[in-house]
């Protein structure tokens, strides 16, 4: 049967955007290492509960790893010391007993905390929103085999398309860059056939509203350490390799028109 | 009196579709941006909805309690989507998919739906493909497909392990293009806590901003519920944590019928629960049973680790029982077995709760790198949980709460009992009678929104045209904004009070769980109708609820949704209570054949069972459809 852990813990809490921020320091007792992180967060507001104490706010709701609503910086490390795992399916049975577990949101200027460890990540949002698709209105689809596309495409389009838009990456990145979130989006939709009509409007569309929002890369590669579903590095060299096209290109398109 | 009906169109059952759309009434495309519609949920059927309509030029707005759409639940399907292409050249057909439906459902499904559905799934898999979705691929470029549980054909696309994600991501997408043209204004983190009517029609919703707590109306000609299934009224199931029935009990309050929510899908492969602390349950994809075979010891008192115990005292008990199906024979057949196994004593693990799904032949015959291929996703999600790896050591299983087949009742079109409100996907109830088959849930939500509300709605709105949406300063507007708010303060004004909401939530699906899960019997079920009440008052009573109703609350949240469960699952009881016959997710202990097998009573049951409410004080009034069968003939289901 497991064993049970106690735990000092520091968890960020903070009323609202503006508000004063501060460390809570909670002695959890008794955590089983079964349980996931957010199992022991649970166990904590519950405690916090029954003591008259407004529990901790964090986003969280799949707990299997691939909403990418979760995410806290843990010791330092967003989505904690396990790789390739979010803050949901990361389990106690990692840490040692006496362990300080530091809690804090993810920090970056473009997502700002909504309160405690819920921030707010609309910016990803706006950048799909600015040419993150196909455009193939309904209807209008040839049959589904009438495209092949290689085997080996498929796959790192997939590759790409893994990104649950936890953030973890711009948590992660000293610059708070959102190249890796982007690229990941743009190589998805570039590599496939279907993708292609739109390639370079979209690259344009996409890098220019991430720059609005996010800072640049200095090839740290901290993102990708970070990120929970191992998104590759190389994507960010695809997307600059095909912004720097797209600057050309579209202006050919414009002087057709 | 509320009359059924469910407007199913004249023709032969290939034809009824194609009628149907002739028949309905069109909305011409310059009229279209005349019109108003309310889309609630962003998950497969919402956001599908949403941005095909507004593609048609609808003016939409969405909302969803997430951050993000692409967010929803249906995100974290994993298996795959069927769509009968017959790729394989191994016999599909549509018909074929729709025999298979009504089959698999038990023959308490509506056979025009089910085969309306059948005839779009080609149509979605072109779609996605279209998009962009990822689908797994041959060497040669051509789309791949596996198996799945119910059926005979190799009819289910899939991308790896994550064909929710992926598929959501392209309605996502294409929701995002949407937003980007101005047709959808979206509002995320916006809790829909009420459906607002008058004169008997649907006007608008309530909603709650879960950043200010502030609460305001919408108005539209129209209103679409894709708010998903009522799963986590369990507490324990595979769905994500806040997902709930809040909108769709809320438009059952206001008149709409509620069908069959005595049916639930427990899903025979999720990863046992190892703990009172455990906040969910987690799926290991249905499709593993193509490959992994299912066994518990044959010794009660088996001590020995599962590599060490020989062939011979393994109990293969699915393979053993249904030859011809095997490990893959439809979800509540593999539930109810495994349960049987782990009742008897044989279950596996610490504390004797699952059994095993082995690989080891698998990787015997195939390879563990082709193995790794198919399933690399699932297996590392497993050893991330459970600490043990599966390469090695088989997963343990057992069932768990994983979908609904109830819901909102809907006629073809789609429209619940109150004219204006639509409920598609999860939320509605018509297309999987009392079991669902693998990787017809995502087949189900596209459909409903991509191919079918897209058509029907026009025969609702062209009616309609010149009219303007109420105005929110009506009092039916100002009325219900104001009872959504009182109801919400009530909770954090009470003093005192003993346990949170989860405590509360916790003990409401342990009775739940009990009397109503995987099988049932007129003594628990009665017992639960007494249960409930009880510990809906004491919840109302003393559940404790901290901090502001102006702001960020979470609890606060969960605790509207809380109270909607509770009196949901009493409804959910009385349901499974009046259905004395067994069928699909729904086991009557007193109705089984002499083998154990559910036995379905088809001269009393075969109907719909939809339910209206009479106020907070007084038993729902039931309402039956009867269902015809013209097609698929009844016959007690058999996978030996």
């Amino acid at each position: 049967m497991s064993k049970n852990l106690n735990l000092k813990l520091k968890i960020w809490r903070q009323a609202g955007p503006h508000a004063q921020g501060s460390f809570l320091e909670v002695d959890a007792h008794d955590i089983p290492e079964d349980a996931s992180f957010l199992e022991m967060l649970d166990v904590v507001n519950e405690r916090l509960i029954a003591d008259d104490v407004e529990p901790v706010t964090f986003g969280h709701d799949c707990r299997e790893g691939i909403c990418g609503t979760c995410g806290v910086m843990i010791n330092g490390q967003a989505h904690g010391p396990e790789g390739a795992t979010t803050t949901c399916q990361l389990h106690m049975r990692k840490f040692n007993d006496g362990d300080e577990i530091v809690i804090e949101p993810w920090q970056a200027t473009s997502f700002p905390i909504l309160k405690d460890l819920m921030v707010d990540r609309r910016a990803f949002d706006r950048i799909v929103e600015a040419g993150g698709y196909i455009s193939a209105p309904t209807g209008t689809a040839p049959d589904a085999n009438e495209i092949p596309i290689p085997k080996e495409v498929a796959d790192t389009s997939m590759d790409a398309a893994a990104c649950i838009g936890c953030g973890a990456c711009v948590a992660a990145c000293p610059n708070s860059a959102g190249q890796l979130f982007t690229s990941a989006k743009l190589h998805h939709l570039n590599t496939l056939p279907q993708g292609q009509p739109e390639r370079w409007k979209r690259t344009e569309a996409m890098v220019e509203t991430m720059e609005d929002f996010f800072g640049s890369c200095t090839n740290h590669g901290e993102c990708a350490e970070a990120c929970p579903k191992e998104i590759s590095l190389d994507f960010i060299a695809f997307m600059n390799r095909d912004y720097v096209k797209s600057k050309v290109k579209n202006r050919s398109l414009v002087s057709k028109r | 009196m509320v009359m059924l009906d469910a407007k199913i169109p004249e023709g032969s059952i290939e034809d009824k579709w194609d009628n149907h759309k002739f028949n309905v009434k069109l909305v011409n495309p310059a009229n279209k941006r005349k019109f108003e519609v309310i889309v609630v949920g962003t998950g497969l059927a919402g956001a599908s909805a949403a941005a095909s309509l507004a593609e048609l030029g609808y003016n939409v707005k969405v909302f969803t309690f997430h951050d993000s759409p692409r967010r929803a639940h249906s995100i974290a399907a994993q298996g795959g989507i069927n769509g009968a292409k017959n790729y394989r050249n191994d016999g599909d057909s549509v018909y074929r998919l729709f025999y298979d439906t009504v089959k698999g459902g038990d023959y308490r499904a509506r056979e025009a739906n089910v085969h309306r559905l059948a005839q779009v799934s080609v149509d979605i898999i072109d779609q996605c493909a279209a998009q962009g979705v990822p689908f797994a691929r041959e060497y040669g470029g051509l789309l791949a497909n596996r198996s799945f549980g119910g059926a005979q054909v190799s009819r289910t696309f899939y991308a790896r392990g994550q064909t929710g994600q992926q598929l959501l991501l392209g309605a996502y997408q294409a929701l995002a293009g949407a937003i980007q043209s101005g047709k959808v204004t979206l509002y995320n983190r916006s809790d829909v806590l009420d459906i607002v009517t008058k004169d008997g029609e649907a006007k608008g919703i309530v909603v709650r901003d879960m950043l200010t707590g502030q609460v305001h109306a919408h108005s539209a000609h129209a209103v679409v519920l894709a708010t998903g299934g009522y799963g986590n009224v369990y507490y324990l199931s595979t769905n994500a944590m806040a997902s709930n029935v809040t909108a769709a009990w809320r438009a059952h309050r206001k008149g709409a019928l509620f069908a069959n929510p005595c049916y639930t899908q427990i899903h025979p492969t999720c990863i046992p629960a190892s703990d009172e602390f455990q906040s969910k349950l987690t799926l290991m994809s249905e499709s593993l049973r193509n490959d992994g075979r299912i066994w518990v010891p044959r010794d009660r008192d088996e001590a020995r680790s599962a590599a060490e115990i020989a062939e011979d005292d393994r109990y293969y008990f699915l393979e053993e029982k249904y030859p011809s199906f095997g490990n893959l024979v439809p979800r509540d057949v593999a539930s109810r077995n495994a349960k049987t196994v782990v009742d008897e004593g044989r279950g596996v693990g610490p504390l004797k709760n699952g059994v095993y799904l082995d690989f080891a032949a698998a990787i015997a015959r195939d390879g563990e790198q082709a193995v790794r291929e198919r399933y690399g996703n699932l297996f590392q999600m497993y050893e991330r949980i459970t600490g043990e790896d599966p390469y090695d050591t088989p997963m343990r299983i057992y069932p768990a709460t994983h979908y609904t087949m109830g819901g909102l009742w809907v006629d073809y079109n789609l429209m619940t009992s109150v004219p204006g409100l639509y409920a598609l996907g999860e939320a509605n109830f018509s297309d999987h009678g009392a079991n669902r088959l693998g990787a017809s849930a995502l087949m189900q939500g596209l459909a409903d929104g991509y191919f079918v509300l897209p058509y029907t709605i026009g025969d609702f709105l062209a009616p309609k045209l010149g009219e303007t949406p109420l105005s929110t300063d009506d009092p039916a507007f100002t009325q219900a904004v104001a009872e959504v708010d009182d109801r919400t303060r009530q909770w954090t004004s009470k003093k005192g009070g003993t346990h949170g909401v989860e405590y509360y939530h916790r003990e409401l699906g342990k009775i739940v769980w009990e009397y109503c899960g995987m099988a049932r019997n007129e003594n628990g079920l009665e017992k639960a109708l007494s249960e409930i009440p009880a510990l809906r008052e004491e919840f109302r009573k003393n559940v404790k609820v901290l901090g502001s109703p102006d702001g960020i609350n979470t609890m606060l949240e969960k605790v509207n949704r809380v109270d909607d469960f509770m009196e949901f699952a009493e409804l959910k009881v009385r349901d499974a209570l009046h259905r004395n016959e067994s069928c699909g997710g729904h086991f009557r202990e007193e109705s089984q054949t002499e083998e154990g097998e559910a036995l379905r009573d088809d001269e009393n049951f075969a109907y719909v069972g939809a339910w209206e409410w009479n106020g907070p004080d007084e038993a729902q009034t039931l309402h039956k459809e009867d269902l015809e069968f013209e097609y698929v003939k009844l016959t007690q289901r058999s996978y030996k």
